[in-house]
């Protein structure tokens, strides 16, 4: 047993925070207040590498581990949850869902562009009327010679418009059940493929989240991922994976909070003293740094367990459920904490705020991660 | 036929403490070293950003070293994750408490036993504030040397070199071999990159002590610096004075008054 991070991953994370602090930080309030993708960082990011942390240099990844992958996430939203997302929607749910179920042509094919931020990766399973019930997909997926031709539509797809590589779940045997869904690469220009109406959202502004329209949308049939039938389970081990990313995106907002409290109940003086100096303070930020810090654990655990091989399905719902649910107390007593400040943009804690409670929602709400972790225990 | 050798540089680092973010004990007055983080001296790093962007423009080998404790050794590893090829820590209880003079002498001697066409130091320490160590190394290695140097080039087989003057900028121009002294404001220094960081992990650092460079011992650590620091105090802190927002012919006098009021006119 080891709780230290490793030299690697300690360096690692020296560079990520620097990054986050010089190029990040400074323009998160106005990527949120005028919704603007940051593109110009993710390109920064793509060259620096951390557009595909734990893919092997074989397919043109960087060779790190998931566990830096997820303190990038955490580093990010530390002061940025829109860029935390978008590293986080990338990587977990379309480089590595290429990189564990694809053949050696996808990967190859795929990977080196996304691993170098050529492409930005997205993916495709909620639909209007398949959310939680992510098994009623009506998005359908006929085969016609060599081709699947796809039509339906998807919705709150992160990085849509701006990714040009989207796994698609639709189903290909509508008799099956879970076992008819199959899922498939979808390239931007493939003739059919529309984005569609782009919403306007609470938190993670400058993250942009579309709809996604499929008419007679056709996909060779060289994109399909996985196996015919197999693509219930690909989007149910992609989300597993996901879900390590989301919680680091939780614990990174929750963690930028609670440093910006600090740094505020220390300056803030009332009745002729710091706010800091007060208990009722002090009581109530270490309860907050004492469950930010559990849900660090919780998230390194799941990603030290991915990165092992073994199972971690649980973990990672435990960790998304705590983190998340952890981000949302946390930066609810920040704003509070700061008082009628916080309440204004003239801090970032109220956007903290509207960017934390998305992580109780996207990649499994926090009743799905319940039934995650119960279905586990009475297995 | 003409054959091209590859440029070599060897970019010399120093492992300091984060000033920005030491602070000072109201008490006694000294500074709290417990968890300030450690980082490349500044300037050192723009140093290694000006080796690493000549070795982009024209293919060099890029060498960092460094004389400290053990520790340094993450320097070197931060050093190579942004882009150096590989690392030297010289590390020996005998290069203990060193001055500017004994690190120069530390240094030169490592660096005689080493091929370079240029040496790069950063202009001085943040910890130090001495700016002699770069010059130092010259002088005991017989070469020229620029100092201040805001940005560096090369072509065919000759270095220009802009240096920063008080009035202005000087642009000269020399041959290998040669050390430069470069400022922080020369350049933004790189990011490292995952990959950078992964093969930085893996890499051999050539560790050497005093007896693996050859050098004079009794010009090494304490024994060869001829520093001695008299007397450290912190700065008393003064008064918050007074200030007052008048116009200049009355300023004028009130400075007056006051001059004479201290008996200093």
């Amino acid at each position: 047993m080891n709780f230290e991070l490793s030299k690697k991953q300690q360096l690692f994370r020296q560079m990520i925070r620097d990054f986050a602090e010089k190029e990040v930080k400074p323009i998160a309030a106005e990527v949120d207040e005028k919704e603007i993708f940051p593109l110009e960082n993710v390109e920064k990011m793509a060259k620096l590498g951390i557009m595909g942390i734990p893919i092997p240099s074989s397919y043109g990844g960087p060779g790190g581990d998931n566990i830096m992958y997820s303190i990038a996430v955490e580093e990010l939203s530390r002061v940025c949850g829109t860029t935390g997302v978008i590293v986080s929607a990338h990587t977990s749910l379309c480089v590595a869902p290429i990189y564990e179920f694809g053949n050696e042509e996808q990967k190859s094919r795929f990977l080196p562009k996304l691993c170098k931020g050529e492409w930005i990766g997205a993916f495709g399973l909620t639909e209007p009327n398949a959310g939680t019930d992510a098994s009623a997909q009506q998005t359908t997926a006929i085969e016609d010679g060599d081709s699947y031709i796809l039509n339906g539509s998807k919705i709150f797809i992160t990085n849509a418009g701006y990714a040009h590589v989207y796994i698609i779940l639709a189903m290909t045997d509508k008799s099956a059940g879970v076992k008819g869904i199959t899922a498939f690469i979808v390239e931007k220009e493939t003739p059919g493929f529309s984005i569609g109406k782009k919403e306007l959202k609470l938190g993670i502004r400058g993250s942009s989240t579309c709809e996604l329209i499929f008419e007679n949308c056709r996909v060779p049939k060289e994109n399909l991922l996985g196996k015919v039938g197999g693509g219930f389970s690909i989007a149910m081990k992609t989300l597993d994976g996901g879900r390590i990313g989301i919680a680091a995106q939780a614990l990174g907002i929750a963690q930028g909070a609670l440093d910006e409290t600090v740094k505020y109940t220390k300056e803030r003086k009332q009745f002729g003293r710091s706010i800091s100096q007060f208990q009722n303070t002090q009581f109530q930020m270490a309860d907050l740094q004492t469950k930010t810090e559990a849900a660090r654990l919780l998230v390194r655990s799941a990603a030290f367990k991915k990165d092992s091989g073994v199972s971690y399905s649980a973990d990672a719902a435990m960790a998304k459920l705590f983190a998340s649910e952890t981000a949302m107390e946390v930066t609810t007593k920040a704003v509070q904490f700061h008082g009628g400040y916080g309440y204004t943009r003239e801090y970032p804690v109220e956007r903290m705020m509207r960017d934390a409670k998305i992580t109780e929602i996207y990649e499994g709400t926090s009743e799905v991660q319940r039934m995650v972790i119960a279905a586990k225990m009475y297995k | 036929m003409c054959i091209l050798k590859e440029m070599k540089i060897v970019v010399c680092i120093k492992q300091v403490p984060d000033t920005t973010e030491i602070k000072i004990n109201p008490v006694t007055g000294t500074l709290i070293r417990d968890g300030v983080p450690s980082i490349i001296n500044p300037d050192d790093k723009s140093g290694l950003e000006a080796a690493l962007t000549l070795k982009e423009k024209h293919g060099a080998h890029v060498t960092v070293i460094t004389m400290g404790p053990p520790q340094a050794d993450a320097v070197l590893r931060e050093a190579m994750a942004m882009g150096a090829d590989d690392a030297i820590l010289l590390t020996d209880r005998k290069f203990a408490g060193a001055d500017t003079l004994a690190t120069s002498h530390a240094l030169a001697a490592a660096l005689s036993k080493m091929e370079w066409d240029l040496i790069i130091t950063g202009r001085q320490a943040i910890d130090g504030d001495t700016a002699q160590v770069g010059p130092q190394i010259a002088e005991h290695l017989d070469i020229p040397q620029v100092s201040y140097v805001q940005d560096i080039d090369y072509n065919e087989s000759i270095f220009t070199v802009k240096k920063k003057t008080e009035e202005g900028y000087q642009v000269l121009e020399a041959e290998a071999p040669l050390l430069v002294t470069v400022l922080s404001s020369a350049n933004k220094p790189r990011y490292m990159s995952v990959q950078g960081i992964v093969n930085a992990i893996d890499k051999e650092v050539k560790v050497s002590g005093v007896a693996d460079i050859e050098a004079e011992e009794s010009k090494m650590g304490l024994k060869g610096s001829p520093t001695k620091v008299h007397k450290a105090f912190s700065k008393g802190v003064k008064s918050a004075g007074q200030q007052f927002e008048v116009e200049e012919e009355e300023a004028v006098g009130i400075i007056i008054s006051k001059l004479k009021e201290k008996f200093i006119i």
